[in-house]
């Protein structure tokens, strides 16, 4: 087995990256070489079509890629930095579309403390703390703020929305920080960032796969008065081929094999389409169709954190059963 | 060009913007690309103006100079240099007499080939979604440079960021959505309601980064029983 790599950065080295890393992040510059190449090329072999979104698509990708890249290869430190300023805008984007009174103004402000709060828990490893903190605490004590404020009108859409957006910006995507926590005697094939690289590669995968799949095939609508344009095609073609790209490279980047991995192929697109739709419900109630601009192509972050939300939790938890069950 | 205000508004001011407003904009190909040109917009916080400012690529920024009222803004020393210098404020007279020109200093950065940033509103209005009355000095602006675009700019949500009175910031996205400009065309009533109707078009296309408005209350019903203590 080769010595993993190291990296050496202003005297500093990395943590080890497995090699398996290392090549699964040249297969998506791969990947991501070809949509450059297909958004080039498009518009000179078939003219007359606006390409400017698949352009942007793209080059938004090579950004996010490379932010991800490098907050794996530099830890779980900055891995948790990363994702705690994603749940911040996140955040952000959703709790200045939630349904809201004049006097939530403070409440609002105090609901980003939460994102400190909540990751610093993952930084001192408290993981019993973190499972309760948003889910019990922070749901039980900003309904009690709200009261003692004293504005009941829409008292318990708002209370449930601020919730809705704890839950997932905050709570489901520190999960992914979780994974680069994992104690060093594990059995991980590439280390804690392969089950981080897992775990994003077959989400966005998916989703890629469920869109392409509903375009080129895409007949009888699955959905229609959530996300008009997701069909039963695009759901199944996405499952199959993500369900069989997690059975190829998932023993590569993660400890699976044998039924686990059939089980983890089999949910994960089911919890990438779930959280897409899920969003998609709560886009429709508001009556806008992303949640800000911020990513040329794609929308809002949490237009692209979506399935995140369901398959973050879904993946850590499985793997954890698996862990405890074996 | 002045170096202070430049580093001012790319260091301090644009990240200040990114952080609290998340610094959305629909439609930034139609901001005007260079001066004499007027950008006209709501106003409910102080916050569109360091938004207005900060949506402009780098090498127009140091040529955006908002119009504000001297009484508030040039009230001390202090304020008064930062408003001068570092967010380059075009400053008015609110109260001015009746033979006093009041719009000159508007004129004279127009005259430069600056972009005015102007709030026909005149005040910060409260945080809601509504437009108040426009005054008309925007008019005889644009009537003084007809080759001027005037760009109207619906900003959706910087009340709440900041609403007047507050001291605490809340990180809240904002909206500016850019219009088609609008040119002078020699009649004032006709220009004030092209903008007016114009910037209400933006409102309507916004995302709802408003708070939920208070719904009248229901008219007391008669013959009910009085309220009892419980």
């Amino acid at each position: 087995m080769p010595t993993p790599l190291r990296l050496h950065l202003l005297g500093h080295s990395t943590p080890p990256i497995a090699w398996a890393l290392v090549w699964g992040l040249a297969g998506v510059v791969a990947l991501l070489t070809l949509g450059a190449l297909a958004a080039a090329l498009l518009p000179r072999l078939r003219p007359g079509r606006d390409y400017t979104e698949l352009t942007q698509r793209v080059n938004s990708w090579w950004v996010m890629v490379a932010l991800l890249a490098a907050a794996l290869a530099l830890g779980w430190q900055a891995t948790l930095a990363l994702f705690a300023v994603i749940s911040f805008i996140a955040l952000r984007e959703f709790l200045s579309l939630a349904p809201a009174r004049q006097e939530d103004r403070l409440i609002i402000l105090g609901s980003y403390l939460v994102v400190p709060m909540s990751y610093a828990w993952i930084a001192i490893d408290e993981y019993g703390i973190y499972l309760v903190f948003i889910p019990v605490w922070v749901f039980l004590v900003t309904p009690f703020l709200m009261a003692l404020i004293g504005q009941t009108r829409n008292y318990l859409q708002r209370a449930a929305s601020f919730h809705w957006g704890e839950v997932a910006c905050v709570y489901s995507i520190g999960f992914i920080v979780w994974l680069m926590r994992t104690p060093q005697g594990e059995p991980m094939p590439a280390g804690p960032a392969g089950l981080v690289f897992l775990l994003l590669v077959a989400t966005e995968f998916n989703d890629v796969a469920q869109y392409a799949w509903g375009k080129l095939f895409g007949r009888h609508k699955i959905l229609p008065t959530v996300s008009p344009n997701k069909t039963w095609e695009g759901f199944i073609g996405g499952w199959a081929s993500t369900a069989a790209l997690i059975w190829l490279i998932g023993p590569i980047f993660a400890p699976l094999a044998g039924l686990n991995l059939a089980i983890m192929a089999a949910l994960l697109p089911v919890a990438g389409f779930a959280g897409d739709v899920t969003l998609s419900a709560v886009k429709r109630d508001i009556g806008v169709k992303d949640t800000s601009h911020l990513i040329p192509g794609h929308g809002g972050i949490l237009d692209r954190i979506d399935s995140l939300t369901f398959t973050a939790p879904l993946y850590f938890h499985l793997m954890t059963f698996f862990v405890l069950h074996r | 060009m002045n170096v202070a205000r430049l580093a001012f508004l790319t260091l301090v001011a644009r990240p200040l913007a990114r952080f609290f407003t998340g610094a959305d904009v629909v439609g930034p190909g139609r901001l005007p690309e260079a001066g004499p040109a007027i950008v006209v917009a709501n106003h409910t916080s102080h916050v569109d103006t360091l938004l207005l400012l900060t949506i402009f690529p780098a090498r127009l920024m140091a040529r955006v100079r908002p119009v504000a009222a001297a009484d508030y803004f040039l009230r001390g020393p202090v304020i008064g240099w930062f408003a001068r210098t570092l967010v380059g404020i075009v400053p008015v007279v609110r109260a001015g007499g009746l033979h006093e020109d009041v719009l000159a200093p508007a004129r004279e950065a127009l005259a430069a080939g600056d972009i005015v940033i102007v709030f026909p509103e005149g005040t910060r209005g409260p945080a809601t979604d509504a437009l108040g009355p426009l005054k008309s000095g925007v008019a005889r602006l644009a009537a003084a440079f007809p080759e001027a675009p005037v760009t109207p700019v619906w900003i959706e949500g910087a009340g709440r960021v900041l609403p007047k009175g507050a001291v605490l910031p809340a990180p809240m996205n904002c909206t500016a959505l850019v219009g088609e400009p609008i040119r002078w065309t020699g009649d004032k009533a006709a220009f004030m309601e092209a903008l007016r109707a114009s910037l209400e078009a933006l409102r309507r296309s916004a995302p709802p980064q408003r708070w939920l408005s208070e719904p009248p209350d229901p008219p007391p019903t008669t013959g009910a029983a009085a309220p009892t203590a419980r």
